[in-house]
């Protein structure tokens, strides 16, 4: 039985993470615009967009290399694996084991440092002043989820996922600073990857304030999707991996019937609109700051993350 | 048996060397010693690695040269045999390297003859088996190393590395000798069996000792300014030997000393180790991404990765006072692996900065761009090199670095709250650290190869020789492999940790899916194979979904560039600008950086300029008063030249009045 399960239970995450990607990022579209007394795109907007650039013819500047062209499809294929191994619905995850939350986050770093170097392929000043800010950014944003990362480990005694998020489920956690200090470190790291306001503007197109649209600049048709839906990717893994550590409830455990399944899929979908909604929320309500802010920003992230894992060195009931 | 068949390839070593003396003017000497060097090297790998893998007992010989009373003794043990393989297999890529790359040598009799010297020094420090042997081989290697350093002596800056490379050099060895007298105690047992029988009460002093001595030629801040002027002064091949092997030989001569022959010092030696581990770790960093110098920036990428393996020995060292043997045999394992894992890359990336510098003549990243049209092989093996060292899954850079990371989040179980606050803070220093590199090889592979020419020279580069790619692409599979199968590297390094520190990891070729697993499998675990499959399947899925499904036209057309796309090359980032942000950020506090803009006034047709100003804290506190105090101590003892002869022998008569005096107090 678990031998047809496992493999099925992946299967379905893989799938269920990108059929859910554009749902998300099209759901925290419409709130912004209500918000905004706006009527809003409809929520399946991301997926027209996507199919209509897929369906497109791609323009390469007459320079771009090869690189440029693989690019889309390295970033988008390790998103994509970060994403799979990141529990959204029940935890056993059959190959959870060949990565933990380090690679995880590490994955990320190998899909960021092509996107960076893809910018820096046509030799446009926009696509340098994208890839040169996107590194900044994450030379500060990667030690602070590795210190947050840290922070679960030495609870759950663990850096597996899996094992965590059953350890967060578990009345053992009980309510604790560092955790507290982790969630707002994290809050702050994922606002800054998904190059989300206050850090970045996804929706701008004024030259001087982008950091990730700086860096896509060049790319169009199929590429450009592959890396949009890559960016959707990023968005739903790092709203699930807060769901997963943070929110534990419904996940169903290693195992369990096709009801457990039932209520962990339900409580996803729940979670994710709950994610996304304050996500939108959140963004109407801030200014973005200007670029030079944002190490101040983020390295209160970083202090944050590690307090948080001094506090566990100092004590294990803190 | 290992120690004869090295010593044997170090005898055929030293006889090319004296050959190719004889004929380095002949046209065919080139091919001839480089092609010799591969030989032996790929003998003393060979050896070295099938000898760790069988686990074989520690072989040694007794040779009557030296000192007549003591010999030269030489052994070749598991810790050893690692390091042999390290030098070996370097030694070798370097020599297939050189064989295409030597042929544009402009000054080959400077070159050919002490190549293969230095190969063989550095494979006999590791040999070594008493301290008289050690610290004449050690000299050996740093000064066949200044030779190559100063094979170029006339270019600009050259002279200047090397003399600042003898004197840091003469100070290690110093340091070392110091070291190894307390070793030796007042009996002067010099061979290292009687060493390491002995009890050593000064553990203190030799571990500052050590730390200076074998530092300095590994490159630990503070004393590693010699590092990035000479490592970049010497030929390409030269320079990756040195980066990528000679640091490593610095990091035997610690490890022999330190965890072999020094005993069980206390925790408090990895506190030290680690303050200094993270301090070089973090700026050699810094420093690198503000380089514009090809091959500076990958030496000063040298001093960071030797802070990354010496934060593992530190941490090593640190459980093994505690007494927590699998811990440290998981810290020293991550150290090891990094050793091996820099060697290849390291290697890698200079031979790539090479190919660029023999193919453009420039080292000046600002002046190159767009190489990957010209240079497509080269440009491949270099982003491998790139995608390695900035520690990224699935090669190899990531895996010495996960595994430090899992040995970092052991250590609440420490009992000293010195080490319990000091290694979390170790621990984001290498998050920061493997952040920054990252950026760093963005800012190096994509201003030199990515982009458009900025100058002529890239512009009409040529692909690399057939014996510069094969090397590269020899040390890139390598990478590859030592990435997706770590597990083999971990359990044949299980007998130098049962040496070392008393304890193994679990074995790791057994687990299903060739899986690695430092302590357990609900702890954590990584399988770089399945995350390599995994990605190149959705790779593949995803390309072919499109293409078949989708869409496959694609059009050329001129760059966007959001409409004002500007013809000159020159509107492109740069290096310096691409660093700004981060120069902005961190340089400000490192190096007190500021920048200087000279607006012409209004209606002057002069160029405006930006100018920055960048400050090296550690020359401007330490090196630059210490120089200013010889110079004046120098023209105080001027006078001393100038006296008359009256004057010397009065001198000379007081101070033997004084010296006789003291003795008699004394005794």
């Amino acid at each position: 039985m678990a031998v047809i399960r496992d493999p099925a239970i992946q299967a379905l995450q893989m799938a269920v993470v990108v059929l859910l990607a554009p749902a998300l990022t099209g759901l925290v579209r419409k709130v912004k615009a209500r918000l905004l007394r706006r009527r809003g795109a409809p929520i399946v907007q991301p997926y027209r967009d996507l199919l209509r650039l897929l369906r497109k013819e791609a323009v390469l500047a007459e320079n771009a290399s090869w690189l440029f062209r693989a690019a889309p499809y390295l970033i988008f294929a390790a998103t994509w694996v970060a994403a799979a191994l990141v529990p959204t619905f029940a935890t056993g995850l059959l190959f959870s084991w060949s990565a933990d939350l380090i690679v995880i986050i590490a994955l990320l770093g190998s899909a960021r440092f092509f996107l960076a170097l893809a910018g820096m392929d046509v030799g446009t000043s926009f696509g340098g002043i994208g890839s040169s800010r996107e590194v900044m950014i994450a030379s500060l944003a990667e030690p602070a989820m590795l210190m947050i990362v840290f922070t679960l480990a030495l609870i759950a005694g663990s850096t597996q996922l899996s094992t965590i998020a059953a350890f967060m489920g578990s009345p053992a956690v009980g309510l604790r600073v560092s955790l507290g200090l982790a969630l707002i470190a994290l809050v702050i790291v994922a606002l800054a990857e998904n190059a989300r306001i206050p850090v970045d503007n996804p929706a701008t197109h004024l030259e001087l304030t982008m950091v990730h649209e700086a860096m896509v600049l060049e790319y169009s048709g199929r590429h450009l999707a592959l890396i949009e839906f890559a960016a959707a990717l990023k968005l739903l893994l790092y709203v699930s991996l807060i769901a997963c550590l943070f929110l534990p409830w419904g996940l169903a455990p290693a195992g369990d019937g096709p009801a457990a399944m039932a209520i962990g899929i339900v409580s996803y979908v729940a979670k994710l609109a709950l994610g996304g909604v304050m996500l939108a929320v959140f963004e109407t309500t801030i200014a973005k700051m200007r670029v030079f802010r944002v190490p101040q920003f983020l390295g209160a992230a970083l202090m944050l993350g590690l307090l948080a894992v001094l506090l566990r060195f100092v004590s294990t009931s803190l | 048996m290992t120690v004869v068949i090295v010593l044997g390839c170090v005898g055929a070593l030293l006889l090319t060397s004296a050959a190719a003396l004889a004929a380095a003017g002949a046209k065919a000497a080139t091919a001839l010693v480089y092609t010799a060097c591969l030989a032996a090297s790929a003998v003393i790998a060979a050896a070295a690695l099938s000898g760790l893998v069988a686990d074989a007992a520690s072989s040694e010989i007794t040779l009557p040269l030296g000192l007549p009373w003591i010999g030269a003794h030489f052994r070749a043990d598991a810790l050893a045999s690692f390091f042999l393989t390290v030098t070996g297999l370097g030694g070798a890529v370097t020599s297939l390297y050189a064989v295409g790359y030597g042929s544009h040598e402009t000054a080959p009799h400077r070159v050919l003859p002490v190549y293969p010297a230095f190969l063989a020094a550095m494979n006999l420090v590791v040999l070594a088996d008493d301290a008289f042997t050690f610290l004449l081989c050690w000299e050996f290697m740093s000064l066949t190393s200044w030779a190559l350093v100063m094979a170029h002596h006339r270019e600009p800056g050259n002279a200047r590395a090397g003399f600042i490379y003898l004197m840091m050099a003469s100070f290690g060895t110093l340091a070392l000798l110091l070291g190894f007298g307390l070793l030796a105690g007042p009996q002067g047992g010099y061979e290292f069996a009687a060493v390491r029988a002995a009890r050593h009460p000064e553990a203190a002093l030799i571990l500052a000792l050590a730390l200076a001595g074998a530092g300095s030629k590994a490159g630990l801040v503070p004393l590693h300014v010699w590092l990035p002027l000479a490592h970049p002064a010497a030929p390409s091949h030269v320079s990756a030997l040195m980066s990528g092997v000679m640091t490593k030989v610095a990091v035997y001569g610690f490890i022999r000393i330190v965890f072999d022959l020094l005993g069980a010092p206390g925790w408090w030696s990895g506190m030290v180790v680690l303050a200094f581990a993270a301090a070089t770790a973090l700026l050699g960093v810094l420093h690198a991404l503000m380089q514009h110098d090809l091959k500076r920036l990958l030496a000063y990428h040298t001093v960071e990765n030797i802070g990354i393996i010496f934060i593992g020995l530190g941490l090593a060292l640190a459980f093994r006072a505690d007494g927590m043997p699998g811990a440290a045999a998981l810290a020293l394992a991550a150290a090891l692996i990094h050793v091996l894992n820099h060697s290849l890359f390291k290697s890698l990336l200079f031979f790539g900065a090479g190919a660029v510098l023999t193919e453009t003549g420039e080292r000046n990243m600002e002046h190159l761009g767009g190489l990957i049209h010209r240079m497509p092989l080269a440009s491949l093996a270099f982003l491998v090199g790139c995608v390695a060292i900035s520690a990224l899954p699935p090669l190899n850079g990531f895996v010495s670095e996960w595994l430090t990371f899992q040995a970092i989040l052991l250590s609440p179980a420490v009992p000293q709250w010195g080490l319990k606050i000091l290694i979390p803070a170790v621990g984001a220093v290498l998050a920061l650290s493997a952040a920054l590199a990252a950026a760093c090889f963005v800012k190096a592979f994509g201003v030199t190869f990515l982009g458009r020419p900025r100058s002529a020279a890239p512009a009409k580069a040529g692909e690399a020789d057939g014996f510069s790619l094969a090397a590269m692409f020899t040390l890139a599979g390598l990478c590859v492999l030592a990435g997706i199968l770590p597990g083999f590297v971990i359990d044949a390094l299980a007998p130098v940790t049962r040496d070392l520190v008393a304890g193994r990891m679990p074995l790791q070729h057994v687990l299903p899916w060739l899986t690695i697993v430092p302590i357990s499998e609900s702890r954590s675990s990584y399988d770089g194979l399945l995350v390599f499959v995994f990605i190149g399947i959705s790779a593949l899925i995803s390309a072919t979904a499109i293409h078949r499904l989708a869409s496959r036209a694609v059009r050329r057309a001129p760059a966007w560039d959001c409409g004002y796309p500007d013809p000159s090359a020159l509107t492109q980032y740069t290096a310096g600008s691409f660093a700004q942000p981060i120069r902005r950020v961190f340089g400000t506090v490192a190096f007190r950086a500021r920048e200087h803009i000279a607006m012409p006034p209004p209606g002057e047709a002069v160029a405006a300029v930006l100018r920055v100003e960048l400050h090296d804290p550690l020359w401007e506190t330490l090196y630059t008063p210490l120089g200013e105090l010889v110079a004046a101590a120098a023209d105080r003892l001027n006078a001393f030249q100038f006296l008359t002869i009256r004057r010397y022998l009065s001198i000379v008569f007081t101070l033997l009045v004084l010296l006789l005096l003291v003795l008699a107090i004394w005794l």
